[in-house]
């Protein structure tokens, strides 16, 4: 052999001219990795601070519990009927999208696998992803308002589940796939089915990936403004039945609000948009809660 | 074959084979009534196709209740796939098709009444790779029984019993609630021993059981599968040719050899009394393989 491996004297601390550039590169990787996560941080940041800058002064117990005012140009009032709308809307969707989007996701991977059927609802599930979300609303307004010739949250509600759908089927489908063949196989070698399995096995496996898949799309939808335009008539007071009567949402507040040549409006605007936000915070860290929760007593160790 | 369906009539010729003394008089002899030990396989002209392709071919044999049968062979002959024949695993199995026919207790295995379910229930498995459920020690155990409708206050002695019978209740016993995946390797292999005892079957399957652990933990396992075999019937597969002589009492020797189409297909080349498999093999390709000359 001719090569000489470097003589035992070399201090390991002294760098070969070649790996003088990989830690160079390495460095630059380094810098670029850091440089592309405060880009991606700093709008998030200014929003933050600009919503709560304009809309935290209104923002507070009073504004959520106070009906709007029906003159744009009164200062004060509230968001109650935009917050009740919302969480009612939302979780109407929530109900309907959720399960049917995990069940859908179930047949995907657990029956229908490479199926043509399997296959052909994978892609329009891709297609209906890719949906604009007013044409969502203008679907649902089509074929429900029109129909019954009247607005209700529950429209909103439908709007709402068909933008969730896709995202809740994708995301738990990919869920589902982690779940390893291993540990289907060592239920099925206990003489368990295959409902059963699903049920207890692989469904509690991949309960935490489900989750936060699911609430990616109630976050979503919750900020959602284009599908509910034309189906729950945008009211000014609460109306707390999801099925009957005009109803109304902090996006679609936002967006009347905000158009206003008020101040009063203005503030009520970005009030709600702090709303919203926290909303989604709120149901986030919940959930995280939640699965944390559920995790640490079924799968973490020690 | 008409055989009686109580399955203790027949006697196969392999199993009926002289004991090993007459080659070596030392040698310790089998057991007296290994005769008429009851046939618990009777695989006949078994072939195993993956997506139409032959993976394994003309495998003849039968495993007698109460022992270990090994299966040992080089990589890709097939052992596995026989195995998982053996509690139709390969009906999960996208692609896969068993031909020819397999008998339980006279019974063929592949019927078009057999219920899948109840035949796993009756042939345990475990796995080359420990894979507890991301449950507590004690639901794993607990979920055999609990899918087969037991009632809840009889659901905690099974557990201990069959974590004793696994050997692995003292070390556990006081961490029944705690996730199965803090366990060590071992000890996880010995509660997926556990989690399949807990349904009480009457076969339990090994897919080199002992592959991914140490050898103390090997150890552990092969002296569980010695205690087991009073009640149950084992069928192992396994890389280790040591394992397979200390372990088994009987040896099936697979390998695979390259057919016209030039695709390695395996096959069945011996199936004897472990003694005699591996200190007389009739066959030069079962010499080759266990004095390491190939595979």
């Amino acid at each position: 052999m001719s090569t000489v491996t470097a003589p035992a004297t070399t201090s390991l601390l002294q760098s070969r001219p070649a790996s003088r550039g990989r830690r160079l590169r390495n460095h630059l990787a380094t810098g670029l990795i850091i440089g592309s996560m405060a880009v991606t941080l700093v709008p998030l940041v200014f929003l933050v601070i600009f919503v709560v800058g304009r809309g935290g002064h209104v923002f507070g117990w009073h504004f959520l519990s106070t009906d709007i005012p029906i003159l744009d140009r009164e200062m004060g009032g509230g968001m109650k009927a935009a917050v009740v709308g919302t969480l009612l809307i939302t979780g109407g969707a929530t109900a309907m999208a959720v399960p049917l989007g995990v069940l859908g996701a179930v047949y995907l991977n657990e029956y229908g696998k490479q199926s043509r059927l399997a296959r052909f609802i994978r892609f329009l599930s891709e297609v209906m992803t890719g949906v604009p979300s007013i044409v969502m609303g203008l679907f649902i307004y089509i074929l429900w308002t029109l129909h019954f010739k009247s607005f209700s949250g529950f429209a909103g509600s439908l709007a709402l589940a068909c933008l969730m759908l896709p995202i809740v089927i994708r995301t738990s489908e990919e869920m589902l796939r982690l779940v390893p063949d291993e540990l289907r196989e060592g239920s099925y070698a206990l003489g368990s089915r295959k409902v059963r399995t699903i049920r207890t096995v692989v469904l509690p496996h991949a309960a935490p990936g489900v989750i936060s898949g699911a609430l990616l799309a109630v976050a979503r939808a919750a900020g959602e403004t284009a599908p509910l335009l034309f189906v729950i008539g945008i009211v000014t007071d609460t109306n707390s039945n999801l099925f009957h009567g005009p109803s109304t949402a902090l996006s679609a507040q936002i967006y009347k609000n905000a158009i206003s040549p008020f101040v009063g409006a203005q503030d009520r605007a970005y009030g709600a948009a702090l709303t919203l936000i926290l909303l989604v915070f709120v149901f986030t860290a919940l959930a995280r809660v939640v699965t944390t929760v559920y995790a640490r007593r079924t799968t973490a160790a020690v | 074959m008409p055989e009686a369906r109580s399955g203790t009539a027949t006697v196969a010729p392999v199993l009926t084979r002289p004991p090993a003394e007459q080659h070596d008089g030392t040698r310790e002899v089998l057991p007296p009534e290994l005769g008429e030990r009851q046939i618990v396989f009777d695989l006949s002209d078994v072939e195993v196709r993956y997506h139409g392709v032959t993976a394994v071919q003309n495998v003849n044999l039968r495993i007698a209740a109460r022992e270990i049968t090994a299966f040992i062979g080089p990589s890709g002959c097939g052992k596995t796939t026989v195995l998982r024949t053996l509690n139709r695993m390969h009906d999960i199995t996208p692609g896969a098709e068993v031909r020819g026919r397999i008998t339980y207790h006279g019974e063929d295995l592949y019927g078009p009444r057999v219920d899948v379910a109840e035949v796993r229930r009756r042939i345990g498995m475990v796995f080359q790779k420990p894979n507890p459920f991301p449950k507590s020690i004690h639901d794993n155990v607990a979920y055999g029984p609990r899918i087969n409708g037991h009632k809840r206050g009889d659901i905690g002695d099974r557990v201990e019993h069959a974590l004793q019978r696994a050997a692995l209740w003292d070390e556990v016993k006081d961490k029944l609630r705690q996730s199965a995946l803090g366990l060590s390797g071992g000890q996880q292999q010995r509660l997926c021993i556990a989690r399949a005892l807990a349904v009480e079957p009457d076969v339990v399957l090994m897919d080199e059981p002992c592959s991914a652990l140490d050898p103390i933990a090997t150890a552990r396992i092969e002296d569980l599968m010695q205690e087991l075999k009073s009640d149950y019937t084992l069928v192992i597969v396994t890389h280790n040719m040591q394992q397979a002589a200390r372990a088994s009492d009987r040896t099936a020797f697979f390998t695979a050899e390259v057919d016209d189409a030039g695709r390695r297909v395996g096959h069945l080349v011996e199936f004897d009394a472990t003694e005699h498999l591996f200190t007389q093999p009739s066959d030069p390709r079962t010499e080759g393989y266990i004095t390491g000359r190939f595979g």
